[in-house]
Formats: structure tokens, C-alpha cells, sequence
């Protein structure tokens, strides 16, 4: 029989009912329930702007892309709950406070440029990130990661061309996609989590096979990645230290404020409560749905019960009555 | 809220079997099938859906893996490669 770390040695992946040690069964439960908050908090931001964006192609776009969101925290907490914890936890989590999610959602979108600046940025460093996730040691992990990178390409797609059309217009828009990437750029490369340096848990998630790179190393591939699509698109990312190094193959950059990271993580980002009460809200506000689906299982089911036994006498008075004739 | 636990299978076209996809909660049969259908199928990854109680699954356990599967292991006679045939024989 393969132990764990003959399992995880051989590069196949761990499954639900497997033995594995109870800081790895931890750290899943916490990563992967984070990751699902992420996506189910991630619908805010755009989701202001769905009733705002310019026309109904874009309304339609950007709804999609919400349901997409949501779809994948439902992956996700499909994923968490295969580790033995409940989903119904897990959201009480969310809103207590007791569980985290990315810090970039804790910033507010003030244009309509931003939707497209998330879907190129954000969701370009989410995919970056996410790839090699989908090569994650978990089973059902990796197997979310395949189906939410799959659908993922698509937001920052969209994201991209409506930055295109928007620069293609007034200098007015110009100027609003530009504003938008200066606030945008620091918070998405803080979306790859603290420097290596200090990230104590990489080294362990690594050995496991959760993490497949560093922090850094995909921060790194996330420059290179948008530095020419920055320059396809005509904005200039905020940072005077960028530029490309012949010498390493990379570009060099500047240090983003790690300060401001730790506040935002810690909660003090400026939309951390507005976004939990939101989510809070929702939840509590979607109670007589979820009480009404349940009232009508639990009626649905009576009568089924109801049914069964009046067939069950009806079959017992037909047996005693064929008897009677018999006799 | 305490809705049971559904598996979700789903044929992703005519001639391929069903294949799970993951899990939800529904508060029934009927309303787990139209929530698999928004979940799992949003860009038609599918044309056939099947859903099941996750209570009403039995399934092999991983501790007894390797005594529940010993007894296909000792027979290599069932696959067509345990045969040798001269090189010069066409169409085997």
C-alpha cells in the first residue's frame, strides 16, 4: 500500500478517503476554503456594475462573468467539503471574520474602466497563479483548478477587449483606463502573497506539492506576462523602476508596499467590512428561499410517503381479496 | 440549513459515459438537478445529467485498497500480451 509521501514522492495525487497527515488535511481545508471565499467575494466588485455597464452586450458579458465567479467558489467548496468539513461552516466562517480571502477585493471599483482593468489584471495574476494549481497534490483540488482556469481565460478576455475599445475612444476614456491601471497594478501583484522571504508556509506547501512556485516566481511571470500587453494597449504601468534586465530575462521591478498588504489582509483595506456585510446580507436576505426549497422537500416527500402506503394497501386488499375468491 | 449532499454526473456528449464533475446541496432530487445544470453546464459541457444521494453511494474503502484489488493482480493471463506470437503472424 502507498503511504502519503510515497503518493505525493511519486507526483500522483492524494484522494478524499486517503491517509494523509492532519497539517496537510489543515492546510487544504484552510487554502481551498480561502480560494472559494475569494471567488464568492469576488462577485462584488463587478457585480456594482452590471446594472451600470454601457450597453446590453456588456451587461450581458459581465453577468456571465459574475455567474462564473460564483460557480467557482461552488467548486471550490465542493472541493473543501471531500476534507470532511461542512459547507454551511464554512460560510458562517466567511462572514464571522474567521477565514480569509484575496486582498484584492478588498478595493472598490470607481469606473467602469475598472471592470476591464480586473479582468486583464486581476484575473490575469488569478491565472497565473491558478495554472499550477491545477497540478495541485489534492485530487479534487486540482480537478476545481482544471474547470475554473478553463472558464477564467474567457474573463480576461473580455476584460482586455473592452480596455481596447475603451482606448480606442475619447481621450476622456483614455484617461479613465490609465487611472485605473495606476490604482489596479500594486494590489494585483500583492494577489501573489508576501515576498518568499516572508512567507514561512511556501516551503512546506512546496515539499507538498500544494504550491508548485514561490510567490515571487509568479509575480516575476505575471510582469513578463503584461508588460507587452501593456504596451499592445498604450498605458504605462505605474512603477519607474520597470524595466527589462537582458541580463536575467525577466523585467526588473519596483517593490510593492507590503505594509499596505499586511493592513489590507488584517482588515483594514477600504472595503473589508463594507465587503463582508455585503456577503452577510446576501446570505441572511436568501434565507426564505432556502427555508421555501426546504418546506417543499419535506411536503414533496410526505406525500410521496403518503402515496407508497395507500398503493402498499390497495395491494394488500387486492392479495386478501384474490385469497377470498380462491377460497 | 442542512440539505443533503448530491454527486453530479454528467455526459459530456452522445457516446461518452457520465463522469463526475463534483458536488452540491439541494433540498431535493428535482431542485439538485436544475442547480447541477447551472453549476456544471453553463457552456454546454453537457447533454445528460445525473445526479445521486452522496449517502446513497457504497464505495470501495482505501485502507483494504490493495486486498480488494489482489485478486485481478496475480492474473496477467487475461491481458493479450501475456500471449507471444511469432512476429510473422498478420492481423493478431
Amino acid at each position: 500500500m502507498s503511504t502519503f509521501e510515497e503518493v505525493i514522492a511519486a507526483d500522483r495525487r492524494i484522494e478524499p478517503r486517503d491517509a494523509m497527515p492532519d497539517a496537510y488535511r489543515a492546510t487544504m481545508v484552510r487554502q481551498i476554503a480561502q480560494h472559494a471565499h475569494s471567488e464568492i467575494i469576488g462577485m462584488q466588485p463587478e457585480g456594482y456594475w452590471i446594472t451600470r455597464a454601457p450597453s446590453l452586450r456588456r451587461k450581458a458579458i459581465l453577468l456571465a462573468k459574475v455567474q462564473d465567479e460564483a460557480g467557482h467558489g461552488l467548486y471550490l467548496y465542493a472541493a473543501a467539503e471531500t476534507l470532511g468539513v461542512d459547507r454551511a461552516e464554512l460560510a458562517e466562517r466567511l462572514i464571522d471574520g474567521r477565514q480569509k480571502y484575496s486582498s484584492i477585493f478588498n478595493y472598490p471599483t470607481l469606473g467602469y474602466a475598472d471592470v476591464g482593468v480586473i479582468g486583464w489584471l486581476v484575473d490575469g495574476a488569478a491565472i497565473c497563479n491558478q495554472v499550477p494549481l491545477c497540478r495541485s497534490s489534492y485530487g479534487p483540488y486540482a480537478r476545481a483548478m482544471i474547470r475554473v482556469c478553463k472558464e477564467e481565460s474567457f474573463h480576461q478576455r473580455q476584460g482586455y477587449e473592452l480596455l481596447m475599445t475603451m482606448m480606442r475612444g475619447t481621450a476622456a476614456q483614455r484617461e479613465l483606463v490609465q487611472e485605473s491601471v495606476d490604482r489596479w497594478w500594486w494590489p494585483s501583484l500583492m494577489m501573489f502573497g508576501p515576498p518568499d522571504g516572508d512567507s514561512p508556509n511556501t516551503a512546506r506547501s512546496m515539499a507538498w506539492k500544494i504550491k508548485r512556485h514561490t510567490n515571487d516566481e509568479l509575480r516575476q511571470r505575471f510582469v513578463d506576462m503584461t508588460v507587452p500587453q501593456a504596451g499592445r494597449l498604450g498605458v504605462t504601468l505605474p512603477d519607474p523602476e520597470l524595466r527589462w534586465n537582458a541580463e536575467r530575462g525577466h523585467h526588473d521591478f519596483g517593490t510593492p508596499d507590503w505594509d499596505e498588504l499586511k493592513r489590507v489582509i488584517q482588515g483594514d483595506g477600504p472595503c473589508n467590512a463594507e465587503r463582508v456585510e455585503h456577503r452577510r446580507r446576501a446570505h441572511e436576505d436568501g434565507a426564505w428561499v432556502r427555508e421555501a426549497a426546504t418546506a417543499h422537500a419535506a411536503k414533496a416527500a410526505r406525500a410521496a410517503e403518503a402515496a407508497e402506503a395507500a398503493r402498499a394497501a390497495r395491494a394488500a386488499e387486492a392479495g386478501r381479496s384474490t385469497k377470498e375468491e380462491v377460497a | 440549513m442542512s440539505w443533503p449532499l448530491y454527486e453530479v454526473f454528467v455526459r459530456g456528449k452522445r457516446g461518452l459515459n457520465h463522469v463526475h464533475v463534483g458536488s452540491l446541496h439541494a433540498a431535493d432530487d428535482e431542485s439538485a438537478l436544475h442547480s447541477a445544470r447551472d453549476l456544471y453546464t453553463r457552456r454546454n459541457e453537457g447533454v445528460s445529467i445525473w445526479v445521486v444521494r452522496s449517502a446513497h453511494i457504497t464505495a470501495s474503502s482505501p485502507d483494504e485498497k490493495d486486498p480488494f484489488f489482489a485478486p485481478s493482480g496475480d492474473k496477467v493471463y487475461r491481458h493479450p500480451t501475456f500471449y507471444s506470437i511469432p512476429d510473422d503472424v498478420p492481423h493478431i
